[in-house]
């Protein structure tokens, strides 16, 4: 058997080694990707898996050779009708018992050793809050030396070279209805951006854990991985890796006041405040508080929005006022009744202004929504 | 109640007549009081497959969704209840009853039994079953059907619908529709376990029962324990949802994950509950068609009941992203690897099973070889999930979806695919058309590779599950398109073999009794089997008895054909099983109505549950309740044959 096969057994591994290149060399660089990994944690998981999966592929050649080989080879013909009838071999059935019981004993040592050293408290980290939403996400890097905390959507900026402890919540407990009618309270989530780490899910009424490190910059794509209902394919997100010193810049000018206020935005600040009532579920002013719907106070400083799934551009941002519901689908028939938190509406997300239209409110022309835009995009 | 002179003349013995017993066991309504173990099993396998119909169409929606970046063919919500409704379908109303349909049909005939212990049971888990199934799909038309996914995470499911969770009626739908299939299954299981070990012929010890009946002993008791907990969840979340209790709403003091354990303990199981029985057939066909005994019968049965126990200590790996901390995820990391040495185990023996062997390449031949490399692949992903830093990146993601499917795809369903080929004949008289058959696999084998082999590159690329879209520019687009081609080979796979069942019902090759040279003892009796099975109880000497009574082997253990044997007068071997009328009324349980009657009563009381602050709900409540009793009451009344009533 071993003799005649000795030649094939090297093309299984070559070939293995093959596939398992092909697989990290030719994968997309989509920046979501698990096999291009950026950092420490993705990097040590990858590691770990690229040979396990070349070891796999090796037996499951063999297997998958071995019932083509028995299947040809002993094929019905003249001359072998009365085989052997062989009813086990306790030797053999203990050795392919233990075979694979080894190889696996091998397998879990690296394996648990990881799984502590990804769950260990990283030491000296940034502590950022990320907060799942129906179906966006919420980061808020705490308030320091006096000054207040800041709430982003869809874009985590984090400094390279730090370890960044990230504390998941599904809960966002400083919104005025969010413990008993909590959209948002309702669902797991599952933070996960695979070019730096595994995910973790998110869920409600816990804190779990999530640390991120990278040494490169760049930006890498997250996405949330538990269902989460109707919107759950378009709950995007990106990471923001920036040199430290872009980092504390960056996070400088999240912590000013907005380019331009409310009573200084012209007719934008009343369609805002007043027709379309946006006060209700946005801030566009203050960047440190949370509110139902993403906090625009610095809008403009993004390029993506809508849960990331959307480039931020002027078209896209109008279409998106006018019937958001389009774009991303949501629950939000009821939003028509009031803004969440009102008795017996239960709406999910951001109400059409053209069809539809919230109670008491008018539909809202593609002029307005322009205006709109402007303001929102002034928001640097 | 008589003297001793009236011996002959019985008393009649007064039972309360309810319902005019049924009399016929042919014809159309006779299927609808049938409690004949046989009948049962083509019902339940013909409605399996409707079902697997049905849960197909519903994955090429989805994949003609997700063939392009971006789709448009289903609205967000549309796919959000497919994708639900397909996996409940393909593990509730596919997976388990066609395993049972072969349990059903074959446990008795293997272990030489006239019908299973309990044939009104029987009836009722079928037609249980049958009603469940509509009534997860009436949902459909009755608000929307249920979208929280086949797992149904909480809080997601359990929020009520006043907190702005997911809209319309379908979590109630979904579990009470559940608990009634669940409640079929559970009797379905109760009888294969008083079966397999009350009703063994004489002489059919437990370690000479084929393997097959083996699996299904293990799968019915894996049922028996693991329906209870997904049913206590699905209690739960349904009154979560409808009645103010907080089991998993955090909000309230609950706590989601609690569901997610009680669900996975269940869930777990569950997939050995859909995987051993594929394991089974194959541990009959192989040997069959390699005209050698399974290689390690002990060690093949002993590996079935570890991977049943090994199941129970498992569930956690559902959960390895949740945040259980290292140790408790360590743990179940190692438990996970565990369970691969029996398997792998299974694998290397049935391997050796044809090995040098004399390997006919029949259809159930290709399919039983086809399982094993697929589970193999299957099997070989389940070891990188078990990998809990990789399982981080992989879990969620279409790696999981690519995983599952060589499971129970790559292995239930080429296993039951094989005994389709394998007993038809025994079931119909008539052959299935071979040729069909190669063409039935080969577009199987090359749809199904095509349809999920790309889907491990999509999660390892990362692509979540449970996406109704993606945007372009991921490099996704080409491996979604793949999968969705490959979906639809696997349709016309499966059209080919409808149209072969139907066509070689009427016009396949006559079987015989014993077409493939068969070695258990449903091979030594007529095709289709009479309403009796067997004429006389047989006494079974040696497992694999039938084939004992064909062969023996030489010095050198080399196979040989009984002298009084070969291919004319095989069969005239095990004559007296064969004779062609029985020389003495054989009493068989009589139809009845009443299993079907207290099917019925579960989804009138499933609809006055989900409707139950409408004002019909108090109608449907005694409806339901009243034929609940009646039917209850009657079955429990009425003799199991009709004979003992009028003596």
């Amino acid at each position: 058997m071993t003799n005649h096969n000795t030649p094939r057994g090297r093309w299984w591994l070559v070939l293995a080694g093959l596939a398992t290149l092909a697989l990290a060399a030719c994968s997309p660089n989509n920046g979501q990707n698990s096999v291009s990994p950026h950092g420490t944690n993705a990097k040590k998981i990858d590691n770990l898996i690229l040979p396990i999966w070349g070891i796999a592929i090796v037996i499951g050649l063999i297997v998958i050779g071995g019932v083509v080989f028995v299947a040809v080879r002993y094929r019905h013909r003249p001359g072998n009708e009365r085989p052997k009838q062989i009813r086990g071999n306790i030797p053999i059935e203990i050795a392919w018992t233990m075979v694979p019981a080894v190889i696996l004993a091998v397998i879990a040592i690296p394996t648990v050793s990881l799984i502590f050293q990804t769950d260990a408290t990283p030491s000296n980290p940034v502590n950022i809050t990320v907060i799942g939403k129906q179906w966006w996400w919420q980061f808020e890097y705490p308030a320091s030396n006096g000054q207040k905390p800041v709430q982003v959507a869809d874009e985590l900026h984090i400094p390279a070279g730090r370890n960044v402890d990230l504390t998941l919540k599904a809960c966002d407990l400083s919104l005025p209805y969010g413990f008993n009618n909590g959209p948002g309270c309702n669902v797991i989530h599952s933070f996960w951006v695979p070019e730096l780490a595994g995910k973790r899910d998110v869920v409600p009424g816990r804190d779990n854990h999530l640390t991120l490190h990278s040494d490169t910059t760049g930006t890498f794509q997250g996405q949330c991985a538990q269902y989460c209902g109707l919107s759950h394919a378009n709950m995007r997100f990106r990471v923001i890796v920036q040199s430290p010193a872009d980092y504390d810049a960056w996070l400088a000018s999240q912590r000013q006041g907005p380019a331009v206020t409310l009573a200084n935005a012209g007719d934008a600040g009343t369609l805002f405040s007043k027709t379309f009532a946006c006060t209700n579920c946005h801030i566009s002013e203050n960047s440190s508080v949370s509110t139902y719907g993403p906090n625009l106070t610095h809008l403009a400083s993004r390029s993506t929005f809508a849960g990331g799934y959307y480039a931020l551009t002027r078209p896209q941002l109008i279409k998106w006022i006018l019937n958001a519901p389009s774009l991303i689908p949501m629950q939000s028939k009821d939003c028509r009744k009031g803004p969440p938190g009102t008795p017996g509406a239960t709406c999910v997300g951001m109400p059409s202004f053209t069809t539809n239209t919230p109670q008491g409110m008018p539909v809202m022309t593609e002029q307005q929504a322009g205006t709109l835009a402007d303001y929102l995009l002034s928001l640097k | 109640m008589s003297t001793a002179t009236e011996t002959h003349t019985p008393v009649p013995v007064r039972t309360p007549v309810l319902l005019r017993r049924p009399k016929k066991t042919t014809g159309f309504w006779s299927w609808f009081t049938t409690v004949d173990h046989k009948k049962i099993g083509i019902l339940y396998a013909c409605t399996a497959l409707i079902f697997f119909v049905v849960g197909g169409l519903e994955a090429l929606l989805i994949r003609l969704q997700l063939a392009q970046p971006n789709g448009n063919v289903l609205t967000a919500s549309q796919y959000n209840q497919l994708f639900t409704m397909h996996g409940t379908t393909m593990v509730f109303l596919l997976g388990m009853p066609l395993s049972v349909a072969f349990a059903n049909y074959l446990v008795p005939l293997m272990i030489g039994a006239r019908d299973v212990a309990f044939p009104r049971l029987n009836a009722f888990g079928y037609f249980g079953f049958v009603l469940g199934g509509m009534f997860l799909y009436s949902s459909f038309l009755l608000g929307g059907a249920p979208n929280g996914g086949w797992f149904g995470y909480t809080p997601l499911t359990s929020t009520p619908i006043s907190l702005g969770a997911l809209p319309g009626r379908g979590p109630d739908f979904w579990t009470i529709g559940l608990i009634i299939v669940g409640i079929a299954s559970t009797t379905g299981a109760i009888n294969i376990i008083v079966t397999a070990l009350n009703m063994r012929a004489p002489g059919m010890t437990l370690m000479r029962i084929p393997v097959f009946v083996w699996m299904m002993l293990v799968t019915a008791f894996l049922t028996l324990f693991a329906l209870p907990i997904i049913t206590v969840a699905l209690i739960m979340v349904f009154f979560d949802r409808n009645f103010g209790t907080a089991f998993f709403l955090p909000t309230k003091g609950g706590d989601p994950l609690l569901y997610q354990h009680l669900f996975w303990l269940f869930g777990h199981p569950e997939v050995y509950i859909l995987i051993l029985p594929g394991m089974g057939v194959v541990s009959e066909v192989l040997p069959v068609f390699s005209r050698k005994p399974l290689f390690g019968y002990p060690v093949v049965v002993f590996s079935g009941i570890a991977i049943g126990f090994l199941g129970w200590g498992v569930w956690a790996h559902h959960m390895f992203t949740t945040g259980l901390g290292p140790v408790a995820i360590s743990a179940f990391s190692l438990s996970t690897m565990l369970i691969a040495i029996p398997t792998g185990v299974k694998i290397f023996n049935w391997l050796a099973t044809v090995y040098k062997g004399a390997v006919r390449l029949t259809t159930a031949m290709y399919f039983a070889l086809g399982f094993i490399a697929m589970f193999t692949i299957g099997g070989l992903s389940g070891v990188s999930l078990a990998i809990v830093p990789a399982d981080t990146q992989q879990h969620d993601s279409y790696f999981v979806v690519a995983h599952f499917h060589y499971v129970l795809f790559g292995g239930l369903v080429f296993g039951l695919f094989s005994g389709f080929y394998y007993w038809y004949p025994k079931v119909f008289g008539r052959m299935l058309n071979e040729r069909l058959g190669k063409l039935n696999f080969w577009t199987m084998l090359v749809g199904f590779n095509l349809t999920f082999f790309p889907m491990h590159l999509l999660g390892i690329y990362g692509m979540p599950r449970r996406t109704y879209r993606y945007p372009s520019g991921f490099g996704w687009d080409t491996l979604n398109m793949i999968a969705t081609i490959g979906g639809f080979l696997i349709a016309v796979s499966v059209l080919i073999f409808i149209v072969n069942a139907i066509v070689s019902r009427r016009r396949g090759a006559i079987a015989g009794p014993d077409p493939w040279d068969g070695r258990t003892i449903e091979w030594s009796i007529p095709s289709p089997p009479p309403e009796y099975n067997f004429v006389e109880i047989p006494e079974i000497q040696a497992r694999d008895d039938y084939w004992h009574y064909k062969y023996t082997e030489d010095d050198d253990g080399m196979l040989v054909p009984l002298p009084s044997g070969g291919a004319d007068n095989v069969h005239n071997a095990a004559v007296t099983r064969l004779a062609a009328a029985p020389t003495h009324p054989i009493h068989m349980p009589s139809p009845s109505f009443y299993p079907l009657l207290v099917a019925v009563a579960l989804p009138i009381l499933g609809y006055a549950a989900v409707f139950h602050s409408k004002w019909y709900a108090f109608v449907l409540l005694p409806i339901g309740a009243l034929t609940l009793a009646f039917g209850v009451y009657a079955w429990a009344v009425e003799p199991a044959t009709a004979d003992e009533e009028t003596h």
